[in-house]
């Protein structure tokens, strides 16, 4: 379990980190969300003990990282941002000094050099100088790095950034079948990725947590959460627009457009309440010739930009 | 302890792994032998002991150790690989003392290497060899000096340029700190006690004692502390600075 408490971390006239408290548990997958700069990075160099805070305390698995450093490292796998190794090495030299550190020797050592290469699928790069890998093997190297130990906690800067779309799934499929027996932090720009790895998301502005839940809480917080997108055939834009209005629980009616004789409106609820059932039944009484008929649930990315830039976005 | 030893051959592997190990001993031997046998006039002082080829190392090790040191931290900041290696369960004194360890016994190995001219002057006549012996442990603990200066300036900077540079010129400085050159500069403005503090640092003076013959313990404590000084200095200043 990671808690962090309070955390302040500045430098120079910037807060990077500012009064940052959070709680993970074993099970969760926690993405972390911002802009660039907001802290993200800064937050998983004093969780893992690489920066020191100026304030607040982290504790991982009831260890205080300022009076236990080492106890937390061993219980921690960490892929810094961008992937840092040293590329003069070969992923088998490599993993092989890392397995030391960690404090594994003969058969054990063997042992988990070959469960981890397995997991990544390294086998064929072994003996190839990491610096004329590919970003793909690169990436695995430095995630077999961090899992080597079969950590309790994996904290994963960017793990996806800068692949290609299969590779991204490789590293999201990894990243779920660890998630259950782990606490998993990463941070991440993408939102899909938020949405089909983590079980929660942060996001972070400015060195500070403006939001936090589920991804599916998160999405609900968006200003289209459980509006109507409706397509009829025929009819006018003010006497469709004006029935669809006149029904109970709408908020208000958005036009999205026309195509010949195809009308495309977006229905705002009021107060986040479901409204496909009386706009179904409204359409059945009008005899509207429906097209499309669906309930937004929200989209990310909107809620991302109004909560970080602190405006409310139209989209 | 273990760590320690895993840092260090980690370190010590990677020399190998690059070219900079052979094109180093290479250099070092092939430099030493020149130095010794056309500066030194190596044979025709027609004297059996090896003074005039450890008289050149402070010069040799001036520019040739700066370029070993430049890289232990220099090349872990520019590839960020200090993010890694500090995040892993082991302390700051643990990488510091694998990362010197390492470079130190390169030296040694550069060093050791050197082996032909002790026994060409063991062919040629009947050298002291307790004289001998003690002057290559003096040249290893210099040689351990100049590296230690070095690792603590490299790990100030992510440029290895710089901290070539800048190693070389703090060296430089503690070789001919005995000597007019530097101590005049401070002898126009620093009290006198601290002049003679200066000039009590000087490599060249503490060397030379030792390969002329005479053996005193505090010159090999004079280097030995130094090197305990700027691994410490090492210590604390990654502490202070390995996030910028």
């Amino acid at each position: 379990m990671v808690e962090v408490k309070n955390l302040s971390k500045r430098f120079g006239p910037i807060i990077a980190v500012d009064h940052v408290s959070f709680r993970v548990g074993r099970g969760e997958v926690l993405g972390f969300l911002g802009p660039n700069g907001a802290g993200k990075s800064t937050t998983m160099r004093l969780i893992t003990g690489f920066l020191v805070p100026d304030s607040g305390t982290v504790i991982v698995s009831s260890n205080d990282i300022a009076l236990a450093p080492i106890a937390v490292k061993t219980r921690i796998g960490y892929l810094p941002e961008g992937t840092p190794l040293y590329t003069d090495m070969t992923p088998r030299g490599f993993l092989s000094f890392v397995a030391e550190i960690r404090g594994f020797r003969g058969e054990e050592k063997r042992r988990r050099l070959e469960q981890t290469i397995g997991k990544v699928h390294l086998e064929q790069v072994l003996e190839q100088p990491i610096g004329t890998l590919s970003k793909g093997f690169k990436r695995r190297v430095g995630l077999a790095q961090a899992i080597l130990h079969d950590p309790e906690i994996l904290i994963l800067d960017e793990p996806t950034d800068g692949l290609d779309p299969n590779q991204k799934h490789e590293v999201r499929t990894l990243i779920r079948n660890m998630a259950k027996e782990k606490v998993i932090i990463l941070s991440t720009h993408i939102l899909e990725e938020v949405e089909a790895v983590c079980t929660r998301a942060i996001i972070i502005a400015r060195g500070k947590i403006v939001c936090d839940g589920t991804p599916a809480e998160l999405a609900a917080r968006s200003r289209v959460h459980n509006a109507v997108t409706l397509a009829v055939r025929g009819g006018t834009v003010n006497d469709t627009g004006r029935e669809l209005r006149a029904l109970s629980g709408v908020q208000s009616v958005e036009v999205l457009g026309q195509v010949d004789d195809l009308l495309r409106f977006q229905i705002y609820p009021k107060d986040g309440q479901s409204l496909v059932a009386t706009v179904s039944q409204a359409a059945r009484e009008h005899g509207w010739k429906v097209e499309e008929l669906h309930v937004e649930r929200g989209r990310l990315d909107e809620v991302f930009r109004s909560v970080t830039t602190g405006k409310l976005v139209t989209s | 302890m273990t760590n320690i030893w895993v840092v260090f051959k980690r370190e010590l592997a990677s020399y190998f792994m690059t070219p900079i190990a052979y094109v180093f001993i290479v250099i070092f031997l092939f430099l030493s032998g020149v130095f010794a046998f056309y500066l030194g006039n190596f044979f025709a002082r027609g004297q059996a002991d090896l003074e005039p080829f450890f008289t050149f190392h402070p010069w040799l090790y001036l520019f040739l150790i700066p370029s070993l040191a430049m890289r232990l931290w220099a090349e872990e900041r520019r590839g960020g690989t200090l993010e890694l290696l500090l995040t892993l369960p082991i302390t700051i004194p643990q990488a510091v003392l694998g990362k010197f360890l390492a470079a130190w016994v390169f030296t040694g190995i550069a060093l050791a290497l050197t082996f032909p001219m002790w026994l060409t002057v063991n062919y040629l006549g009947d050298p002291d060899n307790g004289v001998i012996f003690a002057s290559y442990l003096g040249s290893l603990l210099m040689g351990g000096a100049f590296l230690a200066i070095g690792a603590c300036v490299s790990c100030l900077t992510k440029n290895q340029v710089i901290a070539f540079v800048v190693t070389a010129v703090v060296c430089f400085i503690f070789v001919l700190s005995g000597y007019p050159l530097v101590l005049d500069f401070f002898g126009s403005w620093a009290p006198q006690f601290l002049v003679e503090v200066i000039s009590s640092f000087s490599f060249l003076s503490h060397f030379n004692a030792i390969t002329q013959g005479v053996i005193d313990i505090r010159d090999f404590i004079y280097f030995a502390s130094l090197i305990a000084f700027w691994l410490f200095a090492n210590v604390i200043l990654i502490e202070m600075k390995k996030a910028d």
